[in-house]
């Protein structure tokens, strides 16, 4: 137990090393490409929450990315903010909020009936964003230019693709490692227990004294959270946000990065938004018909590793058969 | 009815009805849980035991009667309200945490009764106090060496008892335990009841026991309940109930489910 902990923790420290050291060997393309991985995996990582570990299978997390990025555009086009701490507070501070409204709706149900509550109130947003276009921009979306970090010490050069290269980079990857660890943190602590409980017998876990109304509306507020903190990151890598990351394509594309890398484990999500990020880039700069390619590929992966990536690797290790759930 | 002497009154239910439509699966149950004893309850299937406990433990919402714990009416209780009040109940069918570790399913009610669930910054397996105690408490159910397995992979026998020990984690006064022995090999039933006879005496917790095997029922039972048709058809000592016309002619005169 100790042995496989002290292996984990060696195994992600070397990972953490990697990706402090890639800047370093990579063109920045190849860097910004990996900086929207980064991104993709906060995000799964918040999704994830509700599907591994409380066992709620969310179809509107576009909505907390969406609300992530947009909060940045609209801080940008109504109150001039340019630094990136402060859009950070503004991002999670919105879906939070959203998150909140969205969450004291859908909490009281559980299955087919969460997962589509929460596409609904998704697409009520993307329509506002679509619709309100004096505000939002509609179709078009909004432009946010490049922000200042830390209040101005690391600015953004006369060479944005160079920033987003080296200085946006390393400040998104402190972010991730700090999002991974606080999430690593929430499912060893004792509300993490609880929610696995929830996710495993709800009626007993009531019985064991646990709100799990409540317990499932703090989930789903923190996972909306991480999920809107993502949303803000993104904006100053695209320099723009459109109502596609409010679409309920986007949120299947969150589903499909847990699925991808397992759900059932604490890395898959990371893992499965990466690998995604780079079939998706690789898939479209090669093909024409990239979305075919991207959905056999998929399809063969989830065929062939139901367990997920991490879940079908860690299970070829243990020498035993992918588990099943 | 006999008035208590081992104890005052624990819970008391008057007039207690549960009905599913037109069926009427508890009729007007009075029923007194005496503090200290070992109460058995007894029945042919469909005579409204588990249904009973469904609605004093607050999975069910009464039809109509009250339901008074340590003389306040709870009826109206959410379950957390009965929980903290001190009702605890296992399962007939086993009801556990199949994707947590053995030592987590007691851990879990144990965080709870501390008031310490909510903690999200902080490591479960840093709290040492919750550990010891959960870890003593396995070692008492004689499930100790199973600490690290999950839940899922135990042996039905061991999961009977799990359950027992998840229940019993939040120290109740008053714990249900519906056919803590159902679904396991007959030689396995006594050394289950040993154990959570043994259990629950040593903490002089009340316990209500729904058996369907009568040699488990009249060794362990203090007091015993027979149920018949939604209502209560007798209750006594075991001798008494043994020689009771009225429990041979509708319970015991045929077979009984389980034994």
């Amino acid at each position: 137990m100790t042995r496989a902990a002290g292996q984990g923790m060696a195994l992600a420290l070397a990972a953490a090393a990697l990706l402090f050291a890639l800047p370093l060997l990579l063109p920045p393309y190849q860097t910004i490409l990996l900086c929207y991985g980064l991104v993709f995996a906060i995000a799964a990582l918040g999704f994830n929450l509700l599907l591994g570990y409380t066992g709620l299978l969310s179809f509107g997390h576009s909505a907390f990315f969406g609300m992530g990025a947009y909060a940045v555009a609209l801080m940008v086009k109504y109150l001039g903010t340019s630094s990136m701490e402060l859009f950070i507070v503004g991002g999670v501070l919105s879906s939070a909020l959203v998150a909140l409204l969205f969450g004291v709706v859908c909490v009281r149900y559980t299955r087919i009936f969460f997962g589509i509550l929460t596409l609904a109130l998704s697409q009520v947003l993307w329509s506002l964003a679509y619709k309100l276009f004096w505000v939002t921009g509609g179709s078009d979306g909004l432009r946010v230019p490049t922000p200042t970090l830390l209040g101005g010490i690391a600015g953004p050069g006369a060479n944005q693709p160079a920033f987003l290269a080296y200085r946006y980079y390393y400040y998104v990857l402190l972010l991730f490692l700090a999002s991974t660890a606080l999430m690593w943190l929430i499912v060893r602590s004792p509300f993490g227990k609880a929610l696995q409980a929830i996710r495993d017998n709800e009626t007993r876990a009531e019985f064991v004294g646990i709100q799990v109304r409540r317990y499932r509306l703090v989930a789903f507020v923190v996972s909306g959270v991480f999920t809107g903190l993502a949303g803000t990151l993104w904006v100053p890598l695209n320099g723009l946000t459109t109502p596609d990351i409010l679409y309920w394509p986007f949120s299947g594309r969150i589903v499909f990065f847990a699925v991808l890398g397992g759900f059932r484990t604490f890395t898959g999500p990371i893992v499965g938004a990466m690998v995604f990020n780079y079939l998706e880039t690789y898939a479209i700069a090669n093909t024409t018909y990239w979305q075919l390619v991207l959905g056999v590929v998929l399809v063969a992966l989830v065929l062939a590793m139901p367990a997920g990536l991490v879940g079908t690797v860690g299970a070829l290790l243990r020498r035993r058969p992918a588990p099943t759930p | 009815m006999s008035t208590g002497a081992r104890g005052a009154t624990l819970l008391e239910t008057r007039g207690l009805r549960k009905a599913f439509g037109a069926f009427q699966a508890v009729d007007g149950v009075d029923l007194v849980v005496r503090g200290g004893e070992m109460l058995g309850l007894i029945g042919s299937n469909g005579a409204g035991k588990t249904t009973l406990v469904n609605v004093i433990s607050g999975l069910f919402p009464v039809t109509a009667g009250t339901i008074v714990f340590e003389g306040h009416d709870v009826t109206r209780q959410s379950i957390n309200q009965r929980i903290r009040a001190g009702i605890a109940r296992s399962f007939q069918l086993v009801n556990l945490f199949d994707q947590l570790t053995v030592l987590d399913n007691v851990a879990l009610p144990i965080f709870s009764r501390r008031g310490k669930a909510r903690a999200m910054l902080v490591p479960a397996e840093r709290d040492r106090a919750v550990l010891d105690e959960a870890a003593e408490l396995l070692r008492r159910f004689g499930l100790a060496d199973r600490a690290t397995q999950l839940a899922g992979a135990l042996a039905q026998g061991e999961r009977k008892l799990l359950d027992v020990a998840v229940a019993y984690a939040l120290r109740p006064k008053l714990l249900f335990l519906d056919e803590p022995t159902s679904g396991v090999s007959t030689r396995e039933k006594a050394p289950i009841m040993d154990v959570i006879s043994q259990v629950v005496r040593a903490e002089g917790i009340t316990a209500v026991v729904i058996e369907h095997d009568m040699d488990i029922v009249y060794a362990y039972s203090d007091r015993i309940v027979a149920m018949h048709q939604g209502g209560i058809l007798a209750q006594g000592t075991p001798d008494e109930i043994r020689a009771d016309e009225r429990v041979l002619d509708n319970l015991l005169g045929r077979p009984v489910e389980g034994a």
